[in-house]
């Protein structure tokens, strides 16, 4: 079989709110879906300054555990007010939020957890985390992903409840460098 | 459900690329970690003609007049690396204008902003995988990264594909720039072939008499590894 080679990646650069900030992109779910949640963060440098050129996308299942696509092999659901996807520009002191639904289980394996995507001006591909519940420390512990880390990187995946927002922040580079994958 | 296959090496920049000054403090420092690919990996957004409004994929009217510049159709086909198409995803472009400047408070190059120029599109591929835009060349323009530092003139592109892994953001350049040997974004990608398929080629048969010039751009997302069933040869 003929193999194409792929596209290379570039950076979004320092103009990326021209062309890729929603009005919509923040609302995961629509904001009257009972149950809702907020996800919220600062993006930083490996200096410790914020990052006010970022773009984070954020890709999750309904709290059913499933996804509006057809390779999920119980069917392409759609779950009322909610699209599973957002995306959100960081503000100029580096802050993003999203308002969403928790996800459900995937499978028996995996923890609720959201996939997180990282673009940004000095990023020549995006960078891939992902974020866990602080509700669901059992799951955690038996996350076949989580597992593979040490347990102060698990422990930074782990959003922080403070007075009912879920916070986490993105450390591109340095002491608290937020654990990245390749998918 | 599927998996998709790695990318050659050589094929993307190294995020640690030190002649692309801004890399310094925001490349990772550690090695990453492996990410199976499981269901959320494998699914995701599936954006296409639902959010495209029309004129979207007509960049050169903006504000109640025409832009100035050298008026383009670029056009080209999503497909994967195992060449099928992508069908019906969505495309985001944004760019500088004519004389090199992007509608943004941060750029504060001393060319002029066109009033009639946003410069930003959206288009959706066709069910073959093949979309079209119109829009105006952009300029190059100096920025601080090193002395006489200038961009290649280039249009930014994004675009979701039908999977997570899928994603991807890049620059469509023109050919023959000269401004190539001293782009550090530009030469990021190690893989010289990788350099090439970045550069639009020139379209005689999509150029239209008395209207634009045609720039054809192929993009090529990530593939699925092959089943042993689908790699048996067709009979039919």
């Amino acid at each position: 079989m003929t193999e194409f080679g792929a596209t290379p990646s570039q950076t979004v650069g320092p103009f990326l709110s021209i062309g890729l900030v929603w009005a919509d992109g923040a609302q995961v779910a629509a904001a009257d879906t009972m149950g809702g949640i907020e996800i919220a963060g600062q993006v930083f440098d490996g200096a410790g300054e914020v990052v006010p050129d970022a773009l984070i996308e954020i890709w999750q299942a309904d709290p059913d555990g499933r996804f509006p696509h057809p390779d999920d092999p119980r069917g392409a659901v759609t779950y009322p007010g909610f699209r599973s996807f957002g995306r959100c520009a960081t503000d100029a002191t580096g802050h993003f939020s999203f308002h969403t639904l928790k996800p459900g289980r995937v499978d028996d394996e995996q923890a609720p957890h959201v996939d997180v995507t990282v673009l940004a001006r000095g990023l020549l591909k995006h960078l891939v985390t992902r974020l866990y519940f602080p509700d669901e420390t059992a799951a955690n512990v038996a996350d076949p992903v989580l597992a593979t880390l040490a347990e102060d990187e698990r422990a930074r995946l782990v959003a922080v409840d403070i007075d009912g927002t879920l916070h986490f922040d993105i450390h591109l580079q340095g002491e608290r460098e937020t654990p990245f994958f390749t998918v | 459900m599927p998996t998709y296959r790695p990318d050659r090496p050589g094929t993307h920049p190294d995020y640690d690329s030190p002649a692309y000054r801004s890399t310094a403090l925001r490349h990772p420092t550690k090695p990453l970690h492996l990410l199976p690919q499981r269901l959320t990996e494998v699914t995701g957004p599936l954006f296409g003609a639902d959010r495209v409004q029309p004129g979207d994929d007509d960049l050169t009217h903006w504000a109640g007049g025409e832009a100035v510049g050298q008026r383009i159709i670029v056009h080209g086909r999503v497909m994967d690396s195992g060449g099928r198409p992508v069908p019906d995803t969505l495309l985001e472009v944004w760019q500088a204008n004519a004389g090199g400047r992007y509608r943004h408070p941060v750029d504060q190059w001393a060319a002029p902003l066109d009033p009639h120029f946003a410069g930003h599109g959206r288009t959706a591929a066709d069910s073959d995988g093949h979309y079209r835009f119109t829009t105006i060349k952009p300029g190059a323009y100096p920025w601080k990264n090193h002395a006489n530092a200038w961009r290649p003139a280039h249009i930014h592109f994004s675009l979701f594909g039908q999977a997570f892994t899928q994603r991807l953001v890049t620059q469509m350049y023109f050919p023959d720039d000269p401004l190539f040997f001293q782009d550090p974004i530009f030469n990021s990608v190690p893989d010289e072939r990788g350099r090439a398929r970045m550069v639009s080629a020139y379209d005689h048969d999509v150029t239209t008499d008395h209207w634009a010039l045609g720039f054809r751009f192929d993009i090529v997302l990530r593939g699925r590894e092959q089943t042993p069933f689908e790699s048996e040869p067709d009979d039919d």
